[in-house]
């Protein structure tokens, strides 16, 4: 399979890189100076693209690929792959959904339990040799809080496991309502977020779910409410979660993703009540690993004319 | 004006709790957030006699006392009250009461009992996870805007899976293995007794707990028994992937040890609320991105406080009216902390 052309859109990670660079003709996008004529010059050799949360395959990508065979993305997420276009193309498409859905509910928790327990500040505090001079510091109690959940597929359901072992009463809001689920529903979202403590966003991205989080919802969860972003950053209107967050309308917040990554509003950096992370969500050695290897699993079944293992498209 | 005489008079009638310092509450709420209507205070602090001399002074108005971490009850102090019939602390460790003394001389004590339990648990979830997953580290990276200027943040360790070792499954460490096992963590513990009825596995001794788990979290109490009960043998089973978390109480731990291991890379990671000698805390952890640390807060929620002013009050108030203490203390089997080394 040596001669296949791989195109990987960025760096991902080093063992997927490696791999892909042993088993295929890898060719690294981010290291192509004029991407257009590379695409020129490659167009007929080019069968595969590795994709990620930051970048994939769009409309343009695939017009100038047109031996593209199938999209494998190094996510779950599909907000970077035209997908419609991929389908009326016949272009295959997979993703990495399961191996990361643990490690993603645990960082939700995690920003929870961050942002309400001042976990960020009372480490910094004490490095900075303030405890010396005896001041208390309170913080909001955890267990028992109301967590809404917007997106109850697998990570919003692991989010829910994971919340429900510290008491919290679980609702949410999802584009249909899971009567499996046992869990209050909320048919909309601003709904949903007056009537809960915390606010989770675990949807997919899509044209329906950009800015889901808007002025209204804010308002709707109030002065102590808390919003935890571990979908993708533009599912919030961004300057308007700042500016509440700035002007005290919102008690808090702990975002894993931002509409500009790697760019975060510099007015948050000094925020004790929000926690921000550059894009952990499954930033562990052992599921980055199990992600490389479904990514490397789909495109060899996919040469070998095998089922793919995960299929999206 | 005639209220305030009123209330004098049926002042002077009402018992008396003794305070030595006062208690974290107060810093917190103010002088009156424990106040009831059925017995009054007497703050010791608040004289300018030296407190032995106070207590002669008082020594026979004086039944109960409310202690709190730093104000112990010793030996010395219940000599001198030949009344003491009552200690309530606002904490739920006990190793700053002479419990031997109190039951020698029949003093009931009464601590937070389960107030802090699930505070206590969030803290030892939340500072694991930090620890795996760097988010007081990545935190700060961002918030120095090193994510735009520097790129990707290096990898954390995933929770799941992991095998979670408790030492002391009290209140405190059931309340973390539920809420671990939702993670899909395996536990184990260690107690002074295996208890037959819980799920997990028992380890006979801490060592043996330690080299079976990839998180060791620390739940028990400090006693005689586990004044540096985590020592060198210890971390050394616990190895370096393993990560230690303290909720308990600092000299629970060999301190000067933890910080050796810490900085050689001996093991993964720690999250710690307390230390041995508080608000001291070794400087050379505040080099380390795989330690989290907090100032022995894991319990000073609004929620938790406002519980436990109840708690107090509502415990003096039955001992007055000689009704059953809400949060009773079982003396008889209890080890003692007799103050360690230095």
């Amino acid at each position: 399979m040596e001669s296949i052309g791989v195109l990987m859109a960025c760096p991902m990670n080093p063992y997927l890189e490696q791999e892909l660079h042993k088993r295929f003709n890898l060719h690294r996008f981010w290291k192509v100076p004029e991407k257009s004529a590379f695409l020129t010059a490659h167009s007929n050799s080019i069968r595969a693209v590795v994709g990620n949360a930051s970048a994939g395959a769009d409309a343009n990508l695939i017009e100038a690929l047109p031996k593209l065979e199938i999209v494998a993305s190094f996510s779950v997420g599909l907000d970077k792959i035209d997908l419609a276009k991929c389908k009326e193309k016949g272009i295959r498409v997979t993703n990495t959904p399961d191996v990361l859905t643990e490690d993603v509910a645990d960082l939700a928790i995690a920003l929870m339990l961050a942002v309400l327990r001042k976990l960020c500040e009372s480490d910094r505090y004490v490095r900075s040799g303030k405890w010396k001079k005896g001041k208390y510091m309170l913080t909001t109690k955890f267990t028992g809080k109301r967590v809404g959940i917007i997106g109850l597929g697998r990570i919003g359901m692991a989010i829910a496991k994971r919340a429900e072992a510290f008491s919290c009463p679980i609702s949410y809001h999802s584009r249909t309502e899971k009567p499996e689920a046992k869990y209050k529903y909320y048919p909309n979202v601003v709904e949903l977020a007056a009537n809960c403590d915390i606010l989770v966003v675990a949807c997919s991205l899509t044209e329906e779910t950009r800015h889901i989080i808007n002025r209204k919802v804010i308002d709707a969860m109030g002065p102590k409410g808390v919003l935890i972003n571990v979908g993708r950053g533009p599912h919030v209107d961004e300057p308007e979660l700042v500016s509440a967050l700035v002007e005290g309308r919102l008690g808090g917040a702990g975002l894993d993703v931002f509409e500009h990554e790697p760019e975060v509003p510099e007015e948050l950096f000094g925020l004790d009540n929000v926690v921000l992370l550059p894009h952990v969500g499954s930033g562990t050695v052992e599921t980055r690993k199990a992600m490389a290897d479904l990514v490397l699993g789909n495109l060899e079944a996919h040469f070998l004319k095998k089922p793919l293992l995960t299929p999206v498209v | 004006m005639a209220a305030e005489n009123q209330s004098h008079t049926s002042q002077s009638d009402l018992p008396y709790v003794l305070i030595l310092k006062p208690p974290p509450s107060f810093a917190l709420f103010g002088d009156h957030v424990l106040d009831s209507p059925r017995f009054q205070y007497l703050k010791a602090y608040e004289s300018p006699l030296p407190l032995p001399q106070f207590l002669h002074t008082h020594a026979h108005s004086v039944q109960a006392v409310l202690s709190s971490g730093r104000a112990p009850v010793t030996a010395d102090t219940i000599c001198l009250l030949p009344r003491l019939g009552l200690v309530v602390t606002t904490s739920q460790g006990l190793n700053h009461i002479d419990l031997s003394e109190c039951r020698r001389r029949g003093i009931a004590v009464a601590s937070a009992g389960n107030t802090y339990s699930a505070d206590c648990a969030d803290s030892v979830v939340g500072l694991l996870i930090d620890v795996l997953r760097k988010i007081s580290a990545a935190n700060r990276y961002v918030k120095q805007g090193l994510w735009s200027s520097q790129g990707v943040y290096p990898l954390g360790y995933k929770l799941g899976g992991k095998r979670v070792g408790i030492v002391g499954l009290g209140s405190i460490g059931t309340e973390v293995a539920k809420r671990l096992e939702a993670f899909g963590c395996s536990i184990s513990y260690n107690s002074r007794t295996k208890k037959p009825l819980v799920p997990y596995t028992f380890y006979p001794n801490v060592v043996q707990l330690a080299a079976n788990c990839d998180a060791l979290i620390i739940c028990c109490a400090l006693t005689d028994e586990t004044y540096h009960l985590i020592n060198k043998e210890v971390l050394s089973a616990l190895g370096k992937d393993g990560v230690i978390i303290n909720i308990a109480r600092g000299p629970i731990i060999d301190e000067k040890e933890l910080v050796r291991c810490l900085v050689k890379g001996e093991i993964r990671g720690a999250g710690l609320d307390v230390f041995e000698h508080e608000p001291d805390v070794p400087v050379e952890l505040f080099e380390l991105d795989n330690v989290v640390m907090s100032p022995h807060n894991a319990v000073f929620t609004r929620e938790s406080f406002e519980d436990l002013c109840k708690l107090v009050v509502g415990n003096f108030e039955a001992f007055f009216s000689n009704e059953p203490l809400l949060s009773p203390v079982a003396l008889d089997h209890l080890p003692h902390f007799s103050g360690g080394k230095d």
